[in-house]
């Protein structure tokens, strides 16, 4: 019973091929198949998108003491129905010296690179989309094309506010895609491969029945995983680290420029982002589709999985809704300084977690590798021994 | 339906490489080119060399293409400037072309039957590079770092 509901999508897709799969030929099966798994992670993640907005302005509103929308249907829950309806009979305006092409293509491109990533992460048991050897480095790849989307949004629109805005949000991505690629890396290391299937397998087992064995609940992968998170807050321009579109500054950085629909679509290709990053991070460290608890693996793997990635993307907004926006030098002081150091020791420690035999002396050796470490930084990186009035390079 | 596909990505990569060559405007043509670094990764997909094209994303899509473009921004001034056709380039296209053509005809024409090979998995190619190329790995790695001091170094800020 509990494996039949854990199984009832691969069955349904199963069910759904069933009329072509006696006499097509090989590849229209595969073509048919990889269509419904795209329609089903665009079914799955639009709806997510549309939930998450009208969440994310509920609970911004209860965080600070106001309602939030309450009007288009129960609790507000239709506010995103009527948002997109508005988006779509907005008009249109492309500025007249923008460089057309470009300024069209630059959300069609974001949005796609966004959805493929959606593509290599497990959703439950049997649930991967599309099953690549070297499924985490696809991920990448493919995060790393937003850099060019967003310079075509800056570039296209031919505005000074997009350029600057595109500006910001490449340096930032840059930089913060080391310290994210490297905080990967240890999990890749004990693993011993980058497929996403075997990362979560690798992660599957428990002690004395309760205990998972993720790779958060190592001093090395907890503190891998607080890296992982405050990167991929980063690459998808969240608050506190929204300066490329930080509203007092710049307008709103590299989309100024787009209106209606092409707005919402790079709103939705940040949301799909942050979804990706953060069911990556579920995957990496998280234990992906598994219980925490061994007793409570009968409920489907899918909800669990869905379960983690809500609780993160509820912390998303909580940072939303508690932190202001930091500066642009200190973003890019905080990834080199301390992130990518830090980064570089969760490596460390995962080997030395490895080396002295994965069990308690492992978890100690570790955690004093990192303590070291951090405390080391923390008394190099002290800035309070230096308050000055601050000194502007470009301005008076 | 491979026959199909291999047309389809040799479509895509010539007209994007020709697109990048002839485009009036230098930001349009970088773009393609762009685009063309995208039809190789899918030719080496196409291979069943999986890593080799996801690193050629990865590297040439999410480096060396924004590099090209901010160096295109941060360097040119007349970027919405129209240029006129440029015959030396043709001409050193032709050159290269010539001379690759030449020795690939005077290459001997190696054996149909392919040897059987394991195929290149990620692992196999982490093993190899930890095993028996572990120097050459290092030295890239040496060039690297000294790279990216160099370049920390060349912006520094001078105390005055």
């Amino acid at each position: 019973m509990a494996d039949s509901f854990d199984q009832i999508f691969i069955r349904a897709k199963q069910w759904l091929l069933s009329p072509i799969s006696c006499r097509a030929p090989d590849w229209l099966i595969q073509v048919a198949s990889s269509l419904l798994n795209i329609a089903a992670l665009l079914g799955v993640f639009l709806t997510l998108f549309a939930l998450i907005s009208v969440l994310e302005r509920k609970i911004l509103g209860r965080m600070q003491n106001r309602y939030g929308p309450n009007r288009v249907g129960p609790f507000g829950l239709f506010q995103p129905v009527a948002d997109g309806i508005k988006m779509l009979i907005k008009e249109d305006i492309v500025p007249a010296r923008a460089d057309k092409i470009v300024h069209f293509l630059a959300p069609v491109l974001i949005a796609a690179t966004a959805i493929l990533a959606l593509g290599v992460i497990p959703y439950g048991r049997n649930m991967t989309p599309f099953i690549i050897d070297g499924g985490i480095l696809f991920f990448f790849a493919v995060g790393s094309t937003t850099e060019l989307a967003v310079f075509m949004a800056g570039w296209g629109s031919n505005n000074k506010f997009s350029m600057l805005g595109a500006m910001r949000a490449i340096a930032q991505m840059i930089s913060y895609e080391l310290p994210l690629i490297i905080t990967v890396l240890p999990v890749v290391m004990i693993v011993g491969s980058l497929n996403p299937d075997k990362i979560v397998g690798a992660q599957s087992t428990y002690s004395l029945g309760f205990v998972p064995h993720w790779f958060v609940f190592t001093p090395w992968g907890a503190t891998a995983f607080i890296l992982f998170f405050v990167s991929g807050l980063v690459e998808s321009n969240r608050t506190p680290f929204d300066v490329p579109e930080g509203e007092s500054e710049i307008v709103a950085g590299h989309m100024t420029e787009y209106s209606g629909f092409k707005y919402a679509t790079f709103f939705m290709a940040e949301y799909i982002g942050m979804f990706a990053i953060s069911g990556l991070g579920v995957t990496l460290f998280l234990g992906g589709w598994h219980a925490p608890v061994h007793f409570l693996e009968f409920i489907p793997s899918y909800a669990w999985f869905f379960v983690k990635l809500s609780i993160l993307l509820f912390i998303y907004i909580w940072l939303r809704g508690t932190l202001p926006r930091t500066r642009v030098d200190q973003i890019m002081n905080f990834a080199w300084k301390f992130m990518l150091p830090m980064a570089f020791t969760c490596v460390i420690a995962a080997a030395v977690w490895h080396y002295t035999g994965r069990g308690l002396r492992g978890w100690l050796w570790s955690l004093g590798v990192i303590a070291v470490v951090y405390v080391t930084l923390s008394i190099l990186l002290d800035t309070r021994r230096k308050f000055a009035p601050r000194t502007y390079r470009f301005a008076e | 339906m491979s026959t199909v596909a291999f047309a389809g990505i040799a479509i895509l990569t010539l007209a994007a490489a020709l697109a990048a060559a002839t485009l009036q405007k230098l930001m349009h043509a970088a773009l393609s080119f762009a685009v063309m670094f995208v039809g190789i990764s899918a030719f080496f997909f196409f291979l069943g060399a999986e890593f080799v094209g996801l690193v050629q994303i990865f590297v040439y899509i999410g480096a060396v293409a924004v590099l090209i473009v901010f160096t295109i921004l941060l360097t040119r001034h007349d970027v919405g400037k129209v240029r006129g056709f440029n015959w030396s380039g043709v001409f050193v296209a032709v050159a290269v072309f010539g001379g690759l053509v030449w020795t690939i005809s005077k290459t001997k024409s190696l054996s149909i039957v392919p040897q059987q090979i394991k195929p290149v998995t990620v692992q196999r190619i982490g093993e190899l590079l930890m095993t028996n190329y572990v120097w050459p790995l290092q030295c890239v790695g040496v060039l690297l770092t000294a790279a990216l001091i160099g370049a920390l170094i060349l912006v520094m800020e001078e105390k005055s």
